[in-house]
């Protein structure tokens, strides 16, 4: 058990300096790469916290996707110079008070938790047999608070829109910008030619033993975005035109099945988005499929940002 | 200690520093950066929240876990409009940073 206290106190000490240093770094760049660093640490500790499915969603995140955005932003804004001064030092000196005051209080909260945790975990286990699925987490996403995951992907959705609709009047409809990432070398187009048979293969996996066990829709779209990323930045392929209507129909099919499924419940079942009992894991395996794939489709094109330039005739 | 409290005191610092970036960098993209480590931190106090609850044979309580879960996709989707508005802003104003003084006092 020792052994497991000195590395827990070690990542613990890791994740906060590491932390630090991505809040301090003079350079933005470094603090990027500072972040994703942060981000596959906190995986680790999502791990010793028995929260694997969580693990997953951190790494393809926190250390992956949002890693890869900030940087496309930061390449884009490369030009720029910051033109407003440092804050003071009275002034850092007394936000530094008030994070203290709000860390301390978080702190205190996490000592005074009750002896006794409440837990739904024994109720969550009872019923997951009707599902057909073996992972709670899943069943939690996909049965018991179905409606959150589905307002989650429209969230998704939104996103998306919100992030198209800041396209310059010409451009709409066109090709997002997708030139700031490096100009393809040897390497970039060796492995994106290499990675994307495996990485699908990893995806499609990671969706369907999420029924089971940790992994699932989220995780399994987000390899598949990665993979479709890396092939854009190779310019093996092209990047869609956000008009193209294959692109409209990958990103709604998804979110419209799962949608339809729901409202099947009305018609099958008791409610909305209840599964009746004897087909509850086919329709969940249908509605995951499906979400992988916009979930896959939709990522990408939030990290390639508002389209830029027409497409060439 | 269990490692749960560890890293329960671990969320609070990180809450703590995230919202330090927020309040004093003036760059936006580092203020953005700051508020995905604040968020991480609120994250990581659910999986405590998660890991105290382990019950049934189970190693945490799944219901937080699905709630972080949501909320990691969330706050990437908030992230990526948040970066979009940047580099709109940046195209429209050419600033990089949020400043309450005048754009032409800027600098100096």
């Amino acid at each position: 058990m020792t052994y497991y206290v000195a590395f827990d106190l070690g990542l613990a000490g890791l994740l906060i300096a590491i932390a630090a240093s991505t809040i301090c770094a003079r350079a933005a760049f470094v603090s990027l790469v500072l972040f994703m660093i942060y981000g596959l640490l906190l995986a680790i500790v999502w791990v010793r916290l028995s929260a694997v499915d969580v693990a997953l969603t951190e790494t393809a995140i926190g250390g992956g996707v949002t890693g890869m955005l900030l940087l496309g932003a930061a390449a884009r804004l490369r030009a720029t110079k910051a033109s407003a001064a440092e804050a003071g030092l009275s002034f850092r000196l007394a936000a530094g008070a008030l994070c203290l005051l709000v860390s301390v209080a978080l702190g205190v909260v996490v000592f005074s938790l009750p002896d006794v945790p409440p837990t739904l975990a024994p109720i969550a286990k009872e019923n997951l047999a009707l599902s057909g699925l073996g992972n709670p987490v899943a069943g939690v996403l996909f049965v018991y608070r179905a409606l959150d995951t589905l307002l989650e992907k429209v969230v998704l959705l939104l996103a998306l829109v919100g992030v198209w609709s800041l396209a310059q009047d010409q451009a709409w409809g066109g090709i997002p910008g997708f030139r700031v990432y490096a100009q393809p070398n040897s390497i970039l187009v060796f492995l994106a030619q290499v990675l994307p048979p495996i990485g699908i293969m990893v995806g499609i996996y990671m969706f369907w033993a999420g029924a089971n066990h940790p992994g699932g829709a989220f995780q399994g779209g987000t390899v598949l975005a990665a993979m479709w990323l890396l092939v854009m930045m190779a310019r093996l392929r092209d990047v869609p035109a956000i008009n193209a209507l294959w692109v409209r129909q990958l990103l709604v099919v998804g979110p419209g099945a799962f949608l339809a499924i729901g409202l099947l419940g009305f018609v099958f079942a008791d409610s909305f988005l209840a599964y009746p009992p004897d087909h509850a894991k086919p329709l969940i395996i249908i509605a995951e499929a499906t979400l992988t794939l916009s979930i896959g489709v939709t990522l990408a094109l939030l990290v390639a940002g508002p389209p830029e330039r027409m497409p060439q005739q | 200690m269990t490692s749960a409290t560890l890293f329960g005191y671990c969320g609070a610092v990180l809450v703590g520093l995230g919202l330090f970036g927020l309040i004093t960098n003036p760059e936006i993209l580092r203020k953005i950066v700051a508020f995905n480590v604040l968020g991480s931190g609120v994250f990581l106090l659910f999986g405590v929240i998660a890991r105290r609850g382990a019950a049934a044979g189970l190693g945490a309580d799944p219901v937080p876990q699905a709630l972080v879960i949501t909320g990691i996709v969330v706050a990437f989707s908030a992230t990526a409009m948040a970066v979009a508005l940047l580099v709109r802003f940046n195209k429209e104003t050419g600033q990089v940073t949020m400043s309450s003084d005048d754009p032409s006092n800027a600098g100096k």
